[in-house]
């Protein structure tokens, strides 16, 4: 536990990627491997036993934090709200042991403390947890905390976690990456299948790590000649793998969840393909016309496992093919984007099936030109053009230089600050979460929730202000007084039955602070409405 | 019963009946000041009492003015109040007030901690019937580590950083944290510290009082080409993205505070290191003082007084709480 108690450390004392990673490298080099298997999972921002094994809940912590620590409820509630962080707080509520107990590994915490007592009564999870406060010093009994409430937020990426494994191991960061794609188990043998050089069982059953396009900052023309880009429509649906192979379907999500079950139609189709392929594409809800269904359409699919005729008649999706990544057993990745498009034209092509469709190329003369297509988009319901390079291979991660996402320009709204609440991590003592409201009628309604958009110097001075104009305390939600109003950028609004607006709006953030205007200038709620599509 | 011995008045806690302030934040015939620190000694004021040993620090941080200095313990006449200082145990002459009228005590204990300090006279007791407490750090939160164990992990630190070749600079407060740093340290490792000229006056007056601190050297007589690598240096936070800092090549930064105890505090200004090292009592101190001096009543000041009064009354004290101007320069 220790040992990894001293990475966690590190890990949050530095701001530079570079220790971080000298830091990473070292842990995995010298950890046992049950140790490093686990170390593994919780830095990939895993949980202990997944989603559903129940540990200790946040009221039962504080709950018994304050029976330990002889602390009335109330005051471990203000001291949670001083310091922000759950974990933090119970560590600081108490002193020191004094004595140190004998050191008890991080895989023998969780695999013979923790895990045993899982989802069992209330009694026995609090006897570990106790017990573990009352012998671990500070460093450690603070990532047990950490364990026990979720993500251990220490700013480090999946990515860099990645690389750190690949200076050690040697083995392809891409390699690494797909191999950590899915469902895997913190085991010893994981870890060493893992930084393995040999091939792998799982390496042709698993989904290849995506490619990402970064958004695009410097002026269109300064990427040169038009005719060296392809310029697609950005989706607004989800981004998916379609994987067949052996006449296998699975789908893969953006987010590394399998989405079998959940779109048969698409799994259908994907069976008529005439050779095995894994597509990268979009997934969208598309009726008849020339536009998908918003984004929220989406939404109502995802969650369903096994859709009724209903649901597939009402909201049917589609896959708008992007790109191809191995065709009959065979990585293309490597091959320059226009052969790539060529092949899985002519395999779309001869699937015939509206369901599985290519993206269509946006054609223009110049980049004045596809600056008139950028500004239709939202007419057509999607969220800008992507500039792909013709020649680019197919990276993995988000790799600035031969794919940018050109967005449309946000849609702005003036709006009311009206709740507050403290911030996770780096923020957790400043109050950085915000719910703006704007006017409908004599009532301000919440519209929308927002964490960015304003300088470390605003974030201080509206934190003071919050503090000193709170209507009202819901636990670490505070209401304030409506007088500071923001005006909001967001990409879409949709109507939605439920948000008590009536309406969603899609990514919200903070383009200003308008100190100069007074909130009844704030905007009405009919005017969001009228933006709705 | 008569009135209350100390009240607060928008000019600063009054005893009405020696007619005088004590640690005033406008000015006032007479004042009677704690100690040194810029929220309790300000400028302005027709007469000043202070202790013997905090004399130094007042003459370096106000200048000439109408000083009476006392030595602890001894009790002078204010209009109808027996009035004595005592030691806090905060910095160097630093007092609590305590107050006798008709068999009446009252102790006003300005800043104070508990906690072993070589560097100045420690926290003294005082019976009495009504305690003026602080509540800087009034929340359980703040229970402090051992000031010996801090200063080894600076070393620690200090020694990581001569390893890449980076200095490392604590800032800390001129008056009273620096010394104190300096002589943990200096009990701990011979090596010279390296001081920003805002310390010099401050670490002068402790020496000249016996304090024994370690060996210094001031950074403006570095030779130009100095290699800080490896060094620790002490400096106050003003200097703190100052072009000062432009001499260390590479440099790692830390604070040394009591507000370091907890991590979002140090995350968000972006020190490397926090070190927790505070001349206020810690949460365990301030209940454990309350109930030492056996006072029947509590008025707490500075930051955060609520929980305290909660918790005192909930515990059976007539507690409340004076909303001071204290607070803000150090902690
Ligand atoms: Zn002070
Ligand atoms: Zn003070």
């Amino acid at each position: 536990m220790k040992r990894f108690a001293t990475l966690y450390q590190r890990l949050d004392r530095s701001t530079a990627t570079l220790d971080k990673r000298a830091a990473l490298v070292a842990y995995f080099r010298e950890a046992p491997a049950r140790d490093a298997a686990w170390a593994l999972w919780l830095l990939a921002g895993n949980k202990i036993g997944g989603a559903r094994a129940r540990l200790a809940g946040s009221r039962e912590l504080r709950t018994w934090i304050a029976e330990v620590s002889g602390t009335p409820d109330w005051l471990v509630d203000a001291s949670y709200d001083q310091v922000g962080d759950l974990a933090e707080t119970l560590a600081l509520l108490l002193d020191d042991p004094h004595e140190a107990a004998e050191e008890m590994s991080l895989a023998d915490w969780i695999e013979s403390r923790l895990l045993p007592v899982a989802n069992s009564s209330e009694l026995e999870r609090r006897d570990v947890v106790v017990e573990a406060w009352y012998t671990l010093p500070f460093a450690e009994r603070f990532l047990f905390n950490k364990l026990l409430t979720g993500a251990l937020r220490v700013g480090v990426s999946r990515g860099l976690v990645q690389q750190a494994l690949a200076e050690l191991s040697g083995v392809d960061i891409a390699l690494i990456a797909q191999r950590m794609l899915g469902a895997w188990t913190p085991s010893p043998d994981f870890l060493a299948g893992l930084l393995s050089p040999d091939a792998q069982p799982g390496d042709t059953a698993s989904p290849f790590p995506f490619f990402l396009a970064s958004p695009l900052e410097q002026p269109a023309d300064a990427l040169g000649d038009i005719r060296e880009w392809l310029l697609e429509w950005k989706w607004d649906g989800i981004r998916l793998q379609l994987i067949r192979r052996n006449g296998e379907v699975a789908l893969w999500s953006r987010g590394e969840e399998r989405l079998d079950g959940r779109f048969p139609e698409i799994e259908a189709a994907a069976q008529a393909l005439p050779e095995d392929a894994v597509i990268d594409g979009e997934l969208l809800v598309w009726t008849d016309g020339d536009a998908p269904q918003p984004f929220t359409a989406l939404q109502t699919r995802i969650q369903r496992l096994k859709p009724g005729a209903k649901t597939l008649a009402q909201t049917p999706a589609r896959l708008l093919v992007y790109d191809l990544l191995e065709l009959a057993g065979e990585d293309m990745r490597r091959l320059p984007l226009a052969e790539r498009r060529a092949h899985v034209a002519g395999l779309v092509g001869r699937l015939d099936d509206r369901r599985i469709a290519l993206s269509p190329e946006v054609v223009a003369q110049d980049w004045a030109d596809a600056a008139m297509l950028r500004h239709e988009a939202r007419a057509r319901g999607v969220e800008g053009l992507m500039l792909k390079r013709r020649s680019s291979v197919y990276q993995h991660g988000r790799k600035r230089g031969d794919w940018w996402k050109w967005k449309v320009d946000p849609l702005t709204i003036d709006a009311v600050l009206i709740y507050a609440q403290a911030g996770h991590g780096r923020r957790s003592t400043l109050h950085t979460d915000y719910t703006f409201g704007v006017w409908d009628g004599e009532a301000l309604v919440p519209v929308a929730k927002a964490y960015s958009g304003l300088s470390d110097a605003e974030i201080l001075e509206l934190d003071r202000w919050i503090r000193q104009h709170t209507r009202e305390r819901f636990g670490p939600v505070r209401s304030v007084a409506a007088e500071q109003v923001f005006e909001l950028a967001f990409e879409a609004v949709n109507l939605s039955k439920r948000h008590k607006s009536g309406v969603a709006v899609r990514f919200p953030r903070i383009l200003r602070w308008r100190k100069d205007k007074p909130p009844h200038e704030a905007d009405q709620l009919d005017t969001l409405k009228a933006l709705t599509r | 019963m008569h009135a209350d011995l100390v009240q607060l008045r928008p000019e600063g806690l009054y005893c009405p009946a020696g007619d005088f302030h004590i640690d005033p934040w406008r000015p006032v015939p007479r004042a009677v000041i704690t100690h040194g620190h810029s929220d309790h000694a300000r400028s302005g004021m027709g007469t000043y009492h202070v202790t013997e040993s905090g004399l130094p620090i007042l003459l370096w941080r106000l200048g000439q003015q109408d000083y009476h200095a006392h030595p602890y313990g001894e009790a002078f006449t204010l209009g109808a109040a027996r009035v004595s200082l005592h030691p806090a145990g905060h910095v160097l002459g630093s007092a609590q007030v305590r107050i006798e009228v008709d068999g009446e005590v009252w102790v006003a204990g300005g800043d104070y901690k508990r906690q072993p300090d070589p560097t100045c006279e420690p926290f003294e007791v005082v019976p009495c019937d009504v305690f003026i407490t602080e509540a800087t750090f009034g929340l359980p939160i703040y229970r402090w580590p051992d000031t010996a164990e801090v200063a080894r992990d600076i070393l620690e630190w200090r020694d990581e950083c001569a390893a890449g070749g980076e200095a490392a600079i604590v800032y800390c407060y001129a008056l009273g944290k620096a010394q104190r740093l300096l002589a943990e340290i200096g009990a701990l490792d011979d090596q010279p510290v390296w001081l920003h000229g805002a310390m010099d006056p401050g670490v002068d007056i402790y020496r000249a009082a016996g304090a024994q601190l370690a060996p210094t050297r001031r950074v403006a007589d570095a030779a130009k080409d100095e290699s800080f690598a490896g060094r620790l240096v002490i400096a106050p936070p003003s200097a703190a993205g100052s072009p000062w800092l432009r001499r260390f090549r590479r440099a790692q930064q830390g604070f040394a505070s009591g507000w370091m105890r907890i991590r979002g505090n140090r995350r968000r200004r972006n020190y490397d290191r926090g070190f927790v090292i505070s001349d206020h009592a810690d949460w365990p101190d301030l209940l454990r003082t309350v109930q030492e001096t056996g006072a029947r009543r509590i008025i707490a000041t500075h930051g955060d007084t609520d929980a305290l009064v909660r918790v005192l009354r909930d515990m059976g004290v007539d507690a409340g709480a004076f909303r001071t101007e204290f607070g803000g320069e150090e902690t």
